[in-house]
C-alpha cells in the first residue's frame, strides 16, 4: 500500500510540474479567455469559449465539458475560474492546479441556448477522437450541425483513424457538411459533399442543402436542387408512414380509453359519464405508486407503472364495484336518469380528488425505458407511444380471453343477451353486474396507468377521454369489444391523416361529422350486435 | 385601543351570524353593533374559481389576495379600518362569473373585486361591473384591444410580453422562420394576429410563419410536433411562439422531448408557461426553452426574496411556488390601498379617478405606475428553463414598458387609444379625435 500511495503521490507532483512547465507558452490569451468565464456576459462566455477550445490547452476539454455541465465555477469577485470535477474534487481552471475548496461567492457560468451551439461545436472538434463510441458519434453529429471550417482538420484527422464504421459515416457526412459551405473548397469537392449528404436523406440533409446559398457554382448549386427533389420525395413518402404510425398510436390511447366503458356502456348499457373518473382515478394512483416508490424505495423507480397497474385495477374496480352497488343497481333501465347521476358522481370524484391532492397537476415521472425515440428509416417513434400500444393490445386480448374462456365471462355474455333467461338459468345477476361494472371500472383504471404518462395528472384528466371514448364504443358497435378495437384504430389513423390537411381543430370537426353521417346509415355502428334479445 | 378590541369582537359576530342568533341577548348586542361592524371593515371581493378547469390556476391567485389582506391589516389595514375578503366561487363557469360578480357587488357590498383568468370571464362580467359601478383588478397577461373604465389591467398586454420575446429571438438567436402554434380561443388568435404583422413589419416572408391552432386540452402533439420539426429543416434558424394553454402544455412538451427536439435546435418561447405549470413536469429534456413574463419566482431581489419567504411561510408550504399573475395581483393590491389612502374613501368613483399616475413596488426591484389607460408599466423578462423547474433571467427589456390598450401593429386598432385621464375614453381615435364610445 504505501509504495502505492507513494507512486501515485509521485505521478501527481510530476504531473503538477508538467502543467507549471506546459503552462507559460500559453499562459496570455488562454488565461485572459478563461478569466472572461468570470464577466457573467453572455458575448464574452463565447469568446472564451472559442480561444480556449482553440487553444490546444489539455485544459481545454475538462473547461467546455464542465461549462457544459454547470460544473464550471466563477468567482465574480476575484475573477478566478474553476472546473469542479464529477468526483467533487476541484481545479483552477486557469492553471490546472488543485484546489481545496471553491469559494462560497462562486457560482456556475450560465448558459443560453446560443452558448449551447458553441459549447456543442467546441466539444464536437475536442472529443473527435474520444476513446468513448458514443462520444465520438455525438461529436461527428455536432461538428456535422455546426460546420465550423476550424473543424475541417481535426475531422479528417479523426477521419482517418476511426475504425467504427457509424462513427466513420457521421465523420463523412461531417466532412461534407463542411466542405459544403468553405468558400474555397474545388467544385469536385462540392459535387462530392452534395452526393454524400444526398445520401444521408434525413431532414438534417435537407436543412444543410437548402441552406447553401447563392454564391455556389451552377453545376454544385444544380446538384443540390436536384437532391432537395429527391430527398423530399423519399421524405414524403415517410410521411405518410409516419401519419399511419401515429394514427395507430392515436388508436391505441383511443381503444384504451374506451375499452373499458365499451364494458360498461357496450356491454350493461349504462351510460357512464362518471367513466373518465375512473381513468383519472388509475392515473392518480400512479402518482402515489410513484411517491411512495420515490421516498421509500428510489432504486424501483422503473417498475413503478408494472406495480401500478394491478394497484389501478383493485382502486377504481373497488370504486366500480361501491358506486354500481350504491347508485346505479337502482338505475337500471332508466338511461335518463343514468346519465344524470353518473354526470353528477363524475363531478363529485373530481372535486373530491382536487381537495385530497390539489387543483395543480401532479407529476408522474416516466420509467427510463418509457423515454426517448428511435429513429426507423426516416420516422421517429416514441418509446412511450409504442409500449402504450403494446400495452393496449395485450389488455384487449386479455379482456376477450376473459370474456370467453372464463365462468365470470360466460356469465356477463349470458346476462346482457339476455338477463331473464340467465336468473332462470341460476345466474346470480346482480352479482354479476357489479362484477362487470368493476370489470370495466378497472379496466379503466389501468387505462390511466397508461395515460398518466403522456397527459397531465390533473382532476380534469377524465373529462378529456369521455367523449372520444363514447364515439370509439357507438363508432364501433355498441356491445362488440371487436367493434370498439377497429373503431378505435379506424378513428385515430383518419384523424391523423385529416390534420396534417386540415389542421387539428377542423380535423377534429370533420371526424365528428363523418361520425354523424355514418350513425345515420348505420345507427347501430360499425359491428352491430345480431340476435332476439339485444333490446331486452 | 379598547374600542378596537370591542370592533374586533362585533365584526367577529357578524361574521358568524348564525352564532349571533341563537340567544336573545346575543341577537340584541349583535343587531346594534352589526351595523357598525359592517362599517368598520372594507370589503374585497375575490372572484376566482376554486373548482372546474381552471381551478388549477386561479386557486393560487385567491389564496395570493387573501395573503395580501392578512398582510395588510397586520399593518393596521387602511383608513383605520381592516380589510375582509369575500370569497366567491365562479367554478370555471363563465356566466357564473357575472352572477357571482353581481352578488358581490350587491349583496356583499364590496368596494373592490380582484378576479377573472380567462378573457371571456373578464367580458363576461364587464356589463356588471360597468352597470354597478364597481372596481375590477385582472391580473393575467391577456390579447389586448381593450381598455374599459372600470377595469384595471395589471397583467402583461401583447406589447409587454410577445413583442419583446420576438424581439429578443430575432436578435440574440437570430430566429429566421416563425411557428405560432396556440390553442383556439381569443387570446392566442388576437396575439397571433398582432405577431404576424409584427413580423411582416420586421420582413419576415408569409412562406417563413407557420401558423397551428389546436383544441382546448390537446393531448396527442405527435403530428404537430414533427410539423414543427421538418418546417424547421428549411435550413433557417427557427423558434415556436407558444400561446398553448394550460393544460395542453405537459403533453406538448412531453413529446417535444421525447421526439429529442432540443432548445437549442428550435426553441420554443411560451406565454402561459409559469412556475405552476412546469412543477407538472421533469424539466430536464426542457432546459433552455423560454418563456417571457414580467416577473420570474428565480428573480433575486430583497423585495421579492422577502415575499417568497411570507408567501411559503403564510401557505405553510416550503416549496410553493410564485408566478406572474401573482406579482400582479401584488402590484393591483398595493395600487388600489395607495389610491384609497389618497383620497381617504372607498368610493369606486373617486378611487377609479385617483388609480392613473398611482405608483407602487414590483416585486423584481422597479417601480410599476398606473397608466391612464388602466394598464401599467412593467418590466419584460425572457427566462430559460432550468433542469428545477424554475427560470433563469437570460434577457430584460432596459426599463419599464408601458403597457398598449390597443396594438399599434393591427390596422383596427393602431390609431385607438385609451385615456380615462384627459379624453375619459376607453378607445379614442387620434385620427378623427373622436371616442367610439361603448359599444367596442
Amino acid at each position: 500500500m504505501p509504495t502505492n500511495l507513494s507512486a501515485r503521490l509521485c505521478t501527481f507532483v510530476l504531473s503538477l510540474f508538467l502543467i507549471a512547465f506546459a503552462l507559460p507558452a500559453f499562459a496570455g490569451p488562454f488565461e485572459d479567455a478563461v478569466a472572461k468565464f468570470a464577466n457573467d456576459d453572455y458575448s464574452d462566455t463565447d469568446e472564451a469559449i472559442g480561444v480556449v477550445a482553440s487553444s490546444g490547452n489539455k485544459l481545454a476539454f475538462p473547461i467546455i465539458s464542465a461549462l457544459q455541465d454547470g460544473r464550471l465555477m466563477a468567482d465574480p469577485d476575484s475573477k478566478k475560474v474553476y472546473v469542479t470535477g464529477t468526483d467533487g474534487k476541484s481545479i483552477d481552471a486557469a492553471t490546472g492546479e488543485p484546489v481545496a475548496s471553491v469559494p462560497d461567492s462562486a457560482s456556475a457560468v450560465r448558459l443560453n441556448n446560443r452558448l449551447r451551439r458553441s459549447v456543442d461545436a467546441a466539444l464536437g472538434s475536442l472529443t473527435l477522437q474520444s476513446p468513448d463510441l458514443g462520444a465520438r458519434l455525438q461529436a461527428a453529429q455536432s461538428v456535422f450541425k455546426s460546420h465550423e471550417e476550424t473543424a475541417l482538420e481535426p475531422v479528417e484527422g479523426a477521419l482517418a483513424k476511426e475504425t467504427n464504421k457509424s462513427v466513420k459515416t457521421a465523420l463523412g457526412d461531417a466532412r461534407a457538411a463542411i466542405l459544403l459551405f468553405k468558400s474555397d473548397a474545388t467544385e469536385v469537392q462540392k459535387l462530392e459533399a452534395v452526393a454524400t449528404i444526398k445520401a444521408r436523406g434525413d431532414q438534417e440533409a435537407l436543412a444543410l442543402l437548402s441552406d447553401i446559398g447563392t454564391d455556389q457554382p451552377p453545376s454544385v448549386a444544380k446538384a443540390a436542387a436536384s437532391a432537395i427533389s429527391s430527398i423530399q420525395s423519399s421524405l414524403a413518402v415517410w410521411s405518410s408512414v409516419q401519419n399511419a404510425w401515429y394514427g395507430l398510436s392515436l388508436g391505441s390511447v383511443l381503444l384504451l380509453a374506451a375499452i373499458g366503458l365499451a364494458i360498461t356502456f357496450g356491454v350493461m348499457g349504462v351510460i357512464n359519464m362518471a367513466h373518465g373518473e375512473m381513468v383519472m382515478i388509475g392515473a392518480y394512483t400512479t402518482f402515489v405508486v410513484q411517491e411512495v416508490i420515490r421516498t421509500r424505495y428510489p432504486a424501483l423507480f422503473d417498475y413503478s407503472l408494472l406495480i401500478a397497474v394491478p394497484l389501478a385495477f383493485l382502486v377504481a374496480g373497488a370504486i366500480g364495484v361501491l358506486i354500481e352497488r350504491s347508485i346505479i343497481r337502482f338505475l337500471y333501465g332508466r338511461p335518463l336518469e343514468t346519465l344524470l347521476a353518473t354526470w353528477g358522481l363524475s363531478l363529485v370524484l373530481q372535486q373530491a380528488v382536487r381537495t385530497m391532492f390539489g387543483p395543480t397537476n401532479r407529476e408522474v415521472g416516466n420509467p427510463s425505458w418509457m423515454s426517448g425515440a428511435f429513429d426507423l428509416g426516416q420516422i421517429t417513434i416514441t418509446y412511450n407511444r409504442l409500449w402504450i400500444l403494446v400495452f393496449t393490445l395485450a389488455v384487449f386480448m386479455i379482456l376477450l380471453a376473459m370474456l370467453r374462456y372464463t365462468a365470470l365471462g360466460l356469465e356477463m355474455r349470458a346476462v346482457t343477451q339476455n338477463r331473464r333467461m340467465a336468473a332462470s338459468m341460476g345466474i346470480a345477476t346482480s352479482r354479476v353486474d357489479a362484477l362487470t361494472f368493476g370489470l370495466g371500472s378497472g379496466i379503466a383504471g389501468i387505462a390511466g396507468v397508461a395515460l398518466s404518462q403522456i397527459d397531465n395528472v390533473s382532476p380534469n384528466l377524465g373529462q378529456s377521454y369521455i367523449i372520444d371514448s363514447f364515439m370509439v364504443v357507438v363508432f364501433g358497435g355498441v356491445g362488440n369489444l371487436w367493434g370498439t378495437l377497429v373503431g378505435a384504430f379506424t378513428l385515430g389513423i383518419a384523424n391523423k391523416f385529416l390534420e396534417p390537411v386540415a389542421g387539428a381543430v377542423l380535423g377534429k370537426i370533420a371526424i365528428l361529422v363523418l361520425i354523424i353521417l355514418f350513425i345515420q346509415k348505420r345507427p347501430r355502428g360499425l359491428f352491430a350486435l345480431k340476435g332476439r334479445a339485444v333490446e331486452a | 385601543m379598547p374600542t378596537k378590541s370591542i370592533h374586533d369582537i362585533a365584526a367577529s359576530f357578524s361574521r358568524r351570524g348564525v352564532l349571533a342568533a341563537t340567544t336573545g341577548l346575543m341577537l340584541g348586542l349583535a343587531s346594534i353593533s352589526g351595523a357598525k361592524a359592517a362599517d368598520d371593515t372594507i370589503k374585497v371581493g375575490v372572484l376566482h374559481s376554486l373548482s372546474g378547469t381552471m381551478a388549477i390556476s386561479e386557486t393560487t391567485l385567491k389564496d395570493t389576495i387573501l395573503f395580501l389582506i392578512d398582510e395588510q391589516n397586520k399593518k393596521g389595514g387602511v383608513l383605520g379600518k381592516k380589510l375582509e375578503a369575500v370569497v366567491v366561487d365562479p367554478a370555471s363557469n363563465w356566466p357564473l362569473f357575472a352572477e357571482k360578480a353581481r352578488e358581490l357587488i350587491t349583496k356583499d357590498k364590496v368596494s373592490v373585486v380582484f378576479g377573472c383568468w380567462t378573457s371571456v370571464s373578464r367580458k363576461s362580467v364587464l356589463p356588471v361591473f360597468k352597470e354597478l359601478n364597481n372596481i375590477l383588478f385582472y391580473p393575467v397577461q391577456y390579447e389586448g384591444e381593450e381598455s374599459e373604465r372600470n377595469v384595471f389591467y395589471t397583467g402583461a398586454a401583447p406589447n409587454q410580453q410577445a413583442i419583446p420575446a420576438v424581439d429578443y429571438l430575432m436578435k440574440d438567436e437570430k430566429v429566421k422562420r416563425w411557428v405560432l402554434a396556440g390553442t383556439d380561443y381569443v387570446y392566442p388568435r388576437t396575439t397571433n394576429k398582432i405577431l404576424e404583422a409584427y413580423l411582416k413589419s420586421k420582413g419576415v416572408a408569409q412562406e417563413d410563419i407557420m401558423i397551428n391552432y389546436t383544441p382546448f386540452g390537446h393531448s396527442d402533439w405527435q403530428t404537430i410536433v414533427a410539423d414543427i420539426k421538418k418546417f424547421g429543416s428549411a435550413g433557417k434558424k427557427t423558434a415556436v411562439v407558444s400561446t398553448i394553454n394550460g393544460d395542453a402544455n405537459v403533453p406538448f412538451y412531453k413529446e417535444l422531448g421525447n421526439q429529442g427536439i432540443k432548445a437549442k435546435d428550435i426553441p420554443v418561447v411560451a406565454f402561459s408557461v409559469g412556475e405552476e405549470e412546469l412543477a407538472g413536469i421533469d424539466t430536464k429534456p426542457l432546459v433552455g426553452h423560454l418563456a417571457a413574463w414580467n416577473y420570474f419566482e428565480s428573480i433575486k431581489t430583497p423585495a421579492n426574496e422577502k415575499f417568497i419567504k411570507d408567501w411559503q411561510a403564510y401557505t405553510k408550504n416550503p416549496r410553493r411556488t410564485t408566478n406572474d399573475p401573482m406579482e400582479a395581483h401584488v402590484i393591483g393590491f398595493n395600487m388600489w390601498i395607495k389610491a384609497v389612502e389618497k383620497v381617504k374613501s372607498t368610493d369606486p368613483d373617486k378611487v377609479i379617478d385617483a388609480l392613473p399616475g398611482i405608483e407602487a413596488a414590483n416585486l423584481t426591484g422597479g417601480t410599476s405606475k398606473m397608466l391612464p389607460n388602466h394598464h401599467i408599466t412593467k418590466p419584460v423578462f425572457i427566462g430559460e428553463i432550468k433542469g428545477n423547474g424554475q427560470f433563469d433571467v437570460v434577457w430584460k427589456t432596459p426599463g419599464l414598458v408601458a403597457g398598449d390598450a390597443w396594438s399599434k401593429e393591427l390596422d383596427g386598432s393602431k390609431d385607438l387609444i385609451g385615456d380615462w385621464v384627459g379624453k375619459k375614453c376607453g378607445n379614442f381615435n387620434t385620427k378623427t379625435n373622436k371616442c367610439l364610445g361603448s359599444g367596442s
